[in-house]
């Protein structure tokens, strides 16, 4: 397995670039006129839920806030595609 | 070094792509069906389709000397009008004996609504009555717990033999609801969505490296019909050995599909 200074090595750089990649996004989106919508908002709590994780790992607990939570089939499909977030 | 590619939609690939995979290792492509990219406008289409899938593209692979095997369905995105995906689902026992048949798949839910899961319990019913394995896809981004929940609970409803089940395109969230069932799982590898290969080895180490197999799911979108080959790489550079590394790109994939009767490399 590798060293914690291994992984810095392999992964630091392309984690750099995708943080900062996030950061210029939510600044391109404060600069546009226009409305936002559901997905704005998951994200600041997807962003919350990374940093602080409770006993989950970060990546799922990520996953989990951009995950519809509800049980039950619905009645029928609107659209073939997905949104990457749950709608409120 | 060698793998096998156990879920890759070679229909829309270019013969470059067989290519490609022959020189990078590949011994066995395994297509499931599934979307073309659009909607079929008659069930004369999925004919078409599944005579493509067990006819045309063994013999492009043969080229390359590649075996090619294929799965059988109609699609969860095509299923929400239950009439025409019934009339679909009649064409497979014509099908299901071809001699590169696996099984029935890829089949699940897409947007998770009450038709797309009748349609997957009728092709679980069809498995069982013609006792094959079964591969199934998970829903998209949001839908993905949800719908891997839902399928699990009509699996075990059904009293499938989870072994004999590979539920794919998990991701952190879902891998462990479906390994701890006894269900095999796949991860697809993807440049946008899904896994990419540094995560697709942290699941392995998080999770185990069992009943788990990896594929580039290669289809008409943005995806990569090497991504299990560079996935490889990474192991090797995560310092992974290459008996550890063949495991899981060749003898994992391997075990679970000795269980279709037709798989044979």
């Amino acid at each position: 397995m590798p060293t914690k200074q291994e992984i810095l090595d392999l992964y630091f750089m392309a984690a750099r670039r995708d943080l900062i990649e996030i950061a210029a996004y939510l600044d391109r989106l404060d600069r546009h006129d226009g409305e936002s919508d559901f997905r704005e908002p998951a994200l600041h709590r997807a962003l919350e839920a990374m940093l602080n994780p409770g006993d989950k790992r970060r990546a799922e607990a990520v996953l989990l806030a951009l995950s519809d939570h509800s049980e039950t089939p619905i009645p029928a499909a609107t659209i073939q595609g997905a949104f990457g977030a749950p709608r409120d | 070094m060698k793998y096998i590619e156990p879920h890759g939609h070679m229909v829309s690939r270019t013969t470059d792509d067989y290519q490609k995979m022959a020189m990078a290792g590949c011994e066995a492509i395994c297509e499931p069906a599934f979307w073309a990219g659009y909607d079929r406008a008659s069930v004369d289409g999925f004919y078409d389709y599944f005579s493509q899938l067990t006819e045309y593209e063994p013999a492009r692979a043969a080229k390359f000397g590649i075996a090619h095997f294929c799965w059988l369905c109609i699609n969860p995105k095509e299923s929400e009008d239950a009439g025409f995906a019934r009339e679909v689902l009649s064409l497979i026992p014509e099908f299901i004996d071809k001699p590169s048949v696996l099984g029935i798949g890829e089949i699940g839910l897409n947007k998770n609504t009450k038709n797309e899961l009748a349609i997957f319990e009728e092709h679980v019913d069809i498995a069982k009555r013609y006792d094959q394995p079964i591969l199934i896809h998970t829903p998209h981004l949001e839908d993905k717990l949800k719908g891997t929940k839902l399928i699990i609970d009509a699996l075990k409803n059904a009293n499938v033999d989870p072994s004999r089940v590979v539920i794919d395109h998990v991701e952190e969230h879902t891998a462990g609801l479906v390994l701890d069932e006894g269900f095999w799982a796949g991860m697809t590898l993807y440049p946008e969505s899904k896994c990419t290969p540094a995560r697709a080895i942290d699941i392995l180490e998080n999770y185990g490296m069992e009943n788990i197999w990896m594929n580039s799911a290669c289809d008409w979108g943005i995806s990569d019909p090497l991504a299990v080959a560079k996935t490889a790489l990474e192991m090797g550079k995560r310092k992974y050995d290459k008996q550890t590394i063949e495991r899981i790109v060749y003898e994992n994939p391997k075990r679970f599909l000795e269980q279709c009767p037709n798989f044979k490399i």
